[in-house]
């Protein structure tokens, strides 16, 4: 990206100025060299978001940005609905709610290291994971909008998750306001074999170490000690979101091009928030949240049999589930005045701090986990909120490391196999059915996640509390 | 004419290139399989029907990429190829696949919805060209 367009607000802080069209400026938070290295794109992106009615305060881009679909991935944006303000399904993605889980396993790195190939082998051969792989369950309509409806709720409801697991997640476990009613007969079919499946590309169940600690305090309040096995389980809302991303995006583009509103980018496609069309996608949006958290519900379930079976001695308890492609109605303060807003994440995640009343009580002191994934071969990230970043982005932070390459790239300079190798040479041991799929997620496919956490501790959006380092993979 | 995958950061462009604008259809088609898997692992056995309207080609051009992903999600196959006839607003097509293979196929990722970045739809150096990104 070309900085001479910017201005430096701080050492991780850049503006993109208000002009033209734009109601808002925008707000990159990132080091030089991660602004330097991103496209382009990103630039038109957070620009294009600043134009969309009803927008308040900026339209902000994480350290992790990247060219993403109307919104940039990495974009936050929140929108006033008493001000014309949108809701946008190209500013949450068509993997709503994809997000990251994070259990602890009460088992010591030397507990686990003997038995991690045929721990690995076992978890691979009980997760379904890939392309066209189906669960174990099959849901009939009604008892697909109980889920739409329910979230882990239901899950934990079929015996597929325990109780104490809901205040552990974002929503307490069920997204309010969900109307299976607008979820298509198309999206409910896609769904109906796939619960309890981790899918395919960048998802992934990682068995990691607590490798580092930048903030003991608050690593032993979040029960993280070096040399803790964990696990992190990164999905979404499976051929269900995707289904429902697919159909509002088309028809709210159609919307906008039949009522002659004027988009810098199609993809931007929104409704007015209080719009017919605008409800109906925020309800089945909802839906689509509760799915995926009913899904990693089930996944930890089978989580905790394989477990079972293989380490009886381990206790598999859930740290937090968070998500990354959302729209949240949220109550900020903007000017002083108290204001509900719909706050769009992009690939961004939700870093709300100390205080903050939709936290559970042992998160009122430290603010909330920041889970933060990155590639197989490197590491993810612990972050805690911060209660200042709630006027600086509405409380978000980055998700990941965020792709520096293309898969077709990745494809032409890796071999699934070989990394494969490479990796249980360092210690890390992958199982994928697909080892093209391996290649284009390639450790090196992906930006430092290291520099990007370090630009969202610098920029002041969360606070670094431990490093994870990967042990085993299922990949998709 | 061809197919061919274009740049995008995170996820992939597809581009499909003809004489007609429904073999530009027919070309992107196989370049959404390219996203997945190699064309030519997928051996042509079954035959899927496929029917979409719309008046604006470009959505004509999304609302085809989407059912052929719903096709791939609910029956989990790869289609090797998709024979299209477009008349006005109106796409009948076959796709013809087989059931996901894991171990033959190697599927890197499923399609997750066709998107309207980098979306265009006409005609460009002489030809028909149909491209968009699609979500991975």
């Amino acid at each position: 990206m070309d900085l001479s367009r910017l201005i430096q607000r701080g050492e991780y802080e850049w503006e993109l100025p208000q002009k033209g069209s734009m109601r808002v400026p925008g707000i990159l938070y990132a080091s030089r060299a991660l602004v330097e290295a991103m496209d382009e794109k990103v630039y038109e992106q957070v620009r294009n978001v600043a134009t969309l009615p009803g927008i308040v305060g900026a339209s902000y881009a994480m350290p992790d940005a990247h060219w993403g679909y109307g919104f940039p991935i990495g974009g936050v944006a929140a929108f006033d609905p008493e001000e014309g303000g949108v809701v946008s399904a190209g500013g949450v993605g068509f993997d709503i709610s994809c997000g990251v889980r994070l259990l602890h396993t009460g088992l010591h790195i030397e507990q686990v290291r003997p038995i991690l190939p045929d721990l690995m082998d076992a978890l691979f051969n009980t997760i379904p994971a890939g392309v066209g792989s189906v669960g174990q369950i099959h849901l009939t309509d009604l008892r697909m909008s109980e889920m739409l409806r329910g979230g882990a709720w239901w899950a934990v409801e079929q015996g597929w998750g325990r109780p104490e697991d809901l205040d552990h997640i974002e929503e307490h476990g069920r997204m309010a306001g969900a109307m299976p009613e607008h979820v298509s007969r198309h999206a409910r079919r896609r769904q109906c074999d796939e619960m309890g499946t981790l899918g395919s590309g960048n998802h992934y169940l990682e068995l990691q170490e607590v490798a580092d600690l930048y903030d003991p305090g608050t690593a032993e309040r979040f029960g993280l000690n070096p040399g803790d096995v964990v696990i992190s389980i990164h999905c979404g809302s499976r051929g269900l979101g995707h289904q429902i991303g697919t159909e509002f995006l088309v028809e709210m583009a159609k919307a906008a091009q039949a009522s002659g509103i004027a988009l810098a980018d199609r993809e931007l496609a929104c409704a007015p928030a209080n719009s017919e069309v605008g409800q109906r996608y925020l309800g089945a949006m909802r839906a689509a949240t509760n799915c995926a958290l009913a899904n990693r519900e089930i996944i930890t379930h089978l989580a905790r049999q394989t477990f079972a079976e293989m380490v009886p001695e381990a206790d598999l308890t859930l740290l937090y589930d968070v998500s990354h492609n959302t729209c949240k109605e949220e109550i900020h303060t903007v000017d002083g005045r108290q204001r509900r807003l719909l706050v769009h994440r992009k690939g961004a995640t939700r870093a709300f701090g100390a205080g903050n009343e939709e936290l559970p009580p042992e998160f009122q002191q430290t603010g909330q986990p920041v889970l933060i994934g990155g590639s197989m071969g490197t590491a993810s990230y612990v972050l805690a909120g911060l209660a200042e970043n709630e006027e600086r982005s509405f409380g978000s932070a980055c998700h990941g490391s965020g792709r520096a390459m293309s898969r077709r790239q990745a494809r032409k300079l890796w071999q699934g196999r070989k990394l494969v190798d490479d990796l249980r040479g360092r210690g890390i041991h992958v199982r994928s059915p697909s080892m093209r799929g391996v290649a284009e997620e390639a450790p090196d496919a992906y930006k430092d996640v290291n520099e990007v956490v370090e630009s969202a501790e610098m920029a002041g959006l969360a606070r670094r509390v431990a490093r994870l380092r990967p042990l085993g993979v299922v990949k998709g | 004419m061809g197919w061919e995958l274009f740049y995008h950061e995170a996820d992939e462009g597809i581009r499909g290139a003809g004489e007609t604008l429904a073999e530009a259809f027919e070309q992107a088609a196989i370049a959404l399989t390219a996203v997945v898997t190699e064309p030519e692992l997928v051996a042509p056995r079954i035959p899927v029907s496929i029917e979409v309207t719309d008046d604006d080609p470009k959505f004509l051009f999304l609302a085809f990429l989407n059912a052929i992903i719903y096709e791939m999600a609910v029956r989990r196959m790869l289609f090797h190829h998709i024979d299209v006839t477009i008349e006005g607003s109106h796409l009948r097509g076959v796709a013809h696949g087989e059931p996901v293979d894991i171990g033959r196929h190697q599927p890197a990722v499923e399609v997750k919805g066709a998107t309207a970045t980098e979306l265009f739809v006409g005609q460009k150096d002489g030809h028909w060209q149909a491209q968009c990104v699609v979500d991975v």
